[in-house]
């Protein structure tokens, strides 16, 4: 009792002086309703299960802390790659810098806009799977987001998309506090890659709502920060239809604190749906946590979780994975592994990888593992005349390689190929 | 009916095991009860109860005032709710907590003079506390060679010891085997030192009622160097209704020394659910080894979920020197709900820790049980070896924790965990804590096939064997697991647990 109370008053005080931003008669509902279950779940804190392994209270602390702004000599992120280029700085969308949102089977508003429009597909979608998304496990942070939420876009897929579409976030400013939500919405039978990219802010909420309807196809691949002190809470809300396909993949390079939560519901049959993850990290302050919680409620789908971790000089990795198969969801296909490379002493990785099964006739199979680099195969490669460092560096690509392989454009996968091999030539 | 009766199986899981998980957790055999007359301290927990409970032991004051700190405690904390489990509150002071049969009034000097009545509900049980060469009445038992079988028995009825057996013979070679009432009475430099120093008055909500409330129960020293003569055993029955049974086991295994011990324990079928919170410590000296089995058979409630026992057992075991071995070897059948996970504390260097756990629910029974390990010393090793078998409208849930310490270096754990379903109206879950802070050490949860070294199971599969069994052969070193780690006592439940195989299991 006097727990739940204390968490009353620190929610309470950190939303005294939020306001939320005003739009259209749906758009202040869904902002309304959202504020109410912030109140009615109370912020986290370091003692819900939750948040076992995470100290959420930078995340909800009322002011953002400040992170340095770091410059990347290594040119853009998939600069190579023809891509449609959504810019935002500090959280606020940049029109100058951003090309122009039209293009074949596609419409793009920016959020702002849409939350202003009285009638708008949006309605139907913003807030609507994180909602449902609160359930078994209180997001509440998710919540806050979809509350206070003043930019992001909102994008509907109507036929095959040429080329990916890349959210580029920007961080300029040392103590900006950015709160992005972004929709999507693929129909039936349509295709889209969304790539996002960037630090984006000293402090970054995020969410993402993603509607695939029967048949749809969308494909998620994400880059965040590199070296950066950042901290990022982001979450991604997603419901598949039948023979639909759902693929995410994340790398995260550094930050301070990282938490991406991705929440899964499989709804139509033969649907397919993947999320992967490759993290490196260095430093004692660095601290990143992947959680996932995949539900199957359809016959005959298939789901993955793959998430690798390679950590060093007390850096910390998380896992907490969940594959919930409910009553009648027979036929299903879980795959979960989780594994971490610890390339000295001090680093640490915790894991949770959870099943929850109703149906009788299903394979789920989760795997964990950690460990150091085997000693053997460094022993092999150096006998072939390998240096040390190249043959670490080649065993830890080769321990990510399983995770990479979950982009299915292999245009953005050599790129951010590229990218860790040179974070690990820089951290040796 | 039987639940199981009418279920449709999905291709691909192995008849046999049906019928043996049937054949297990269909009928309740020891639902019977003894008409006895007993006596009973009035319902709820107060400062009274824990000081009548005392008295009636005879204790000493320092125990006295330790069970009224962990009452103080237990006051202010909350039933945990954690675990995928779901049940009815429990009313605490609707529950009687000393429930003693009239004829034990006065302690029995010698088994002979023990109730007859009391001697007669454990010749039914199976369990005659008589001093014999065999343990009769464990079906299969008889078929073992007579020598060295004997198996030294402590009867615990409701809250009270009834005797134990070879109590001489085992004094003979040092080794202590009484119930806890007779060793605080006798030994309580032993029990100052070592009570509360494994599972605190403070661990947790029913480990703390526990402190204040436990009856009786077990209590075993084995002095340093020496192999106890042979293996302990204590029998738990619950009879009286509307009683809660808390009993207390405590084990030393000092330097060198080496223990088995098992447990088993049934009780009459009612309507009401009864309420059974244990507390079991085992202290590991150096190079000392116990071996710990379970058959837990609590009346497991009927079909619709009507009573039954709830089970809220905190085991732990501390590998304190260096070089000791603790190995927990569980087959949960009974039991309406199960809240239990025997641990392994490896403090010691090189100490190793070891669980073997099949667990079958049926019915609306619900089970989450698991274990942890938790890795202090350098090169210490756990195995984890988990069967969960759910049919009918059943819960089974393996919890467990493997943390790695920064100074626990070299060290390894191996889990693995399979669930099997028989009907698509059960559950199946699977919650696995896993905390490494050190790289020098190895944990694998659920590795899969590939991961077992390609040579060796070339090797078995070559002699024949099929797959599961070169697994299970090469990743643990010997066949049918957690059987094989099961004591000839229990030759009956192990006879029919051949049988289950996990072949078609979910995850």
């Amino acid at each position: 009792m006097a727990l739940a109370k204390m968490k009353a008053d620190a929610t309470a005080a950190r939303l005294a002086d939020v306001s939320l931003p005003d739009g259209a008669a749906w758009a202040n509902a869904a902002r309304a309703s959202a504020m109410d279950r912030v109140r009615q779940m109370g912020l986290p804190t370091k003692r819900d299960e939750y948040w076992k392994y995470t100290d959420p209270s930078t995340l909800t602390a009322t002011e953002a802390a400040q992170a340095a702004l770091f410059h990347n000599d290594e040119g853009p992120l998939f600069d190579a790659v023809d891509r449609l280029r959504i810019v935002f700085v500090d959280g606020v969308f940049d029109a100058e810098a951003s090309d122009d949102l039209t293009g074949e089977g596609m419409e793009i508003t920016r959020l702002s806009d849409a939350m202003a429009t009285d009638i708008h597909w949006a309605k139907d979608l913003y807030g609507v799977l994180e909602a449902r998304g609160q359930q078994p496990v209180e997001r509440t942070l998710a919540a806050l987001n979809t509350a206070m939420a003043t930019d992001g876009v909102v994008i509907r897929a109507t036929g095959k998309v040429s080329k990916p579409i890349n959210l580029i976030y920007l961080h300029q400013d040392v103590t900006s506090d950015a709160v992005l939500h972004n929709l999507v919405k693929v129909e039936s039978g349509a295709e889209v890659t969304l790539v996002e990219t960037g630090p984006a802010a000293a402090r970054f909420s995020k969410l993402l709502e993603v509607e695939v309807a029967d048949g749809g196809a969308f494909h998620h691949v994400r880059a965040q920060g590199r070296d950066h002190e950042r901290r990022a809470v982001t979450h991604c809300f997603a419901r598949v239809g039948a023979e639909a396909v759902f693929k995410s993949f994340t790398l995260t390079f550094n930050g301070v604190l990282t938490r991406n939560e991705c929440v899964l519901e499989i709804v139509g049959d033969n649907a397919t749906a993947h999320v992967a993850g490759a993290c490196v990290g260095d430093g004692r302050d660095f601290h990143h946590d992947d959680t996932v919680f995949v539900t199957h409620d359809a016959v005959n789908c298939e789901s993955r979780q793959v998430f690798k971790k390679v950590l060093r000089n007390g850096a910390t990795g998380v896992f907490q994975g969940k594959i919930l198969v409910k009553e009648g969801a027979q036929k299903t296909d879980g795959y979960q592994i989780s594994q971490s490379l610890l390339l000295d002493d001090d680093s640490q990785f915790l894991a949770k990888p959870e099943l929850e099964i109703y149906a009788d006739d299903v394979a789920c199979s989760h795997g964990s593992t950690s460990g150091a680099i085997d000693e053997d195969a460094l022993f092999y490669l150096r006998s072939r005349g390998v240096l040390p460092d190249d043959a670490r560096n080649l065993l830890t690509l080769a321990f990510l390689a399983e995770a990479l392989e979950e982009i299915d454009n292999e245009a953005l996968a050599d790129d951010l190929r590229d990218r860790l091999e040179g974070w690990l030539t820089r951290h040796r | 009916m039987n639940a199981m009766d009418t279920v449709e199986v999905k291709e691909g899981i192995d008849q046999e095991t049906v019928d043996a998980v049937k054949e297990l957790s269909g009928n309740y055999k020891y639902g019977w009860e003894t008409e006895i007359e007993m006596d009973y301290a009035p319902k709820g927990v107060n400062t009274d109860i824990v000081r009548l409970i005392s008295s009636k032991n005879n204790e000493p004051e320092w125990m006295t005032d330790w069970r009224l700190s962990a009452f103080a405690r237990w006051e202010k904390i909350e039933e945990p709710t954690w675990a995928m489990v779901s049940y009815p509150n429990i009313d605490f002071q609707d529950i009687y907590y000393y429930a003693r049969p009239k004829s034990m009034e006065e302690k029995p000097k010698s088994l002979d003079d023990v109730d007859p009545k009391l001697l007669a509900t454990y010749e039914k049980l199976g369990i005659p506390l008589k001093e014999q060469m065999i343990l009769a009445g464990v079906e299969g038992a008889e078929a073992a060679p007579a020598e060295g079988r004997k198996v030294a028995v402590d009867a615990v009825f409701d809250s009270v010891s009834v005797g134990t057996t070879f109590q001489k013979e085992l004094e003979k070679a040092g080794v202590i085997f009484c119930s806890i009432s007779e060793a605080i009475e006798k030994h309580p430099e032993l029990v100052k030192k070592y009570l509360g120093t494994v599972v605190p008055p403070s661990d947790n909500f029913y480990a703390t009622l526990n402190s204040a409330v436990f009856s009786d129960g077990s209590f075993v020293y084995v002095p340093p160097g020496v192999r106890c003569p042979m293996e302990l055993s204590t029998y738990f029955r619950i009879n009286a209704e509307n009683t809660g049974q808390f009993e207390r086991t405590l084990i030393i295994a000092d330097k060198g020394s080496y223990v088995s011990y098992l447990e088993g324990c049934t009780a009459p079928k009612r309507d009401v659910a009864q309420l059974h919170a244990a507390v079991v410590e085992i202290i590991v000296e150096e190079d000392a080894e116990v071996k710990y089995s379970t058959v837990q058979n609590w009346y497991p409630g009927d079909e619709h979920g009507n009573g039954g026992i709830y089970n809220f057992v905190t085991k732990r075991a501390d590998c304190r020197g260096d070089r000791a071995k603790v190995m927990w070897t569980q087959v949960e059948t009974g039991s309406a709900v199960t809240w239990k996970y025997p641990s392994c504390i490896l403090r010691g260097d090189d100490s190793q820790g070891e669980f073997y756990s099949i667990a079958i629910a049926n019915n609306m029974q619900q089970a989450d049980t698991g274990t942890k390990m938790v890795h202090l010393g350098k090169n210490t090793k756990s195995r984890i070896v988990s069967k969960g078998i759910s049919a009918g409208k059943a819960q089974n849930t393996y919890r467990g924790l493997v943390s790695m310490h920064p100074k626990a270096k070299d060290s390894r754990n191996y889990t693995q965990c399979d669930s099997l379903l028989i009907g698509d109206k059960c559950g199946a879950h699977t919650v696995p804590y896993i905390e490494v802070k050190n790289n020098s050490s190895r944990v694998e949860h659920e590795a899969t096939t590939s991961k077992v070294d390609d040579d060796q199971l070339f090797y078995c599969r070559q002699r024949g064997m099929d797959e599961e069994e070169a697994v299970a052969l090469v990743v643990n070193g010997f066949c049918k697991d957690v059987l094989q780690a099961l004591p000839m006592e229990f030759a009956m439940e192990a006879q029919a647990l051949v049988a289950i195989s996990l072949e078609g299991s979910v995850g």
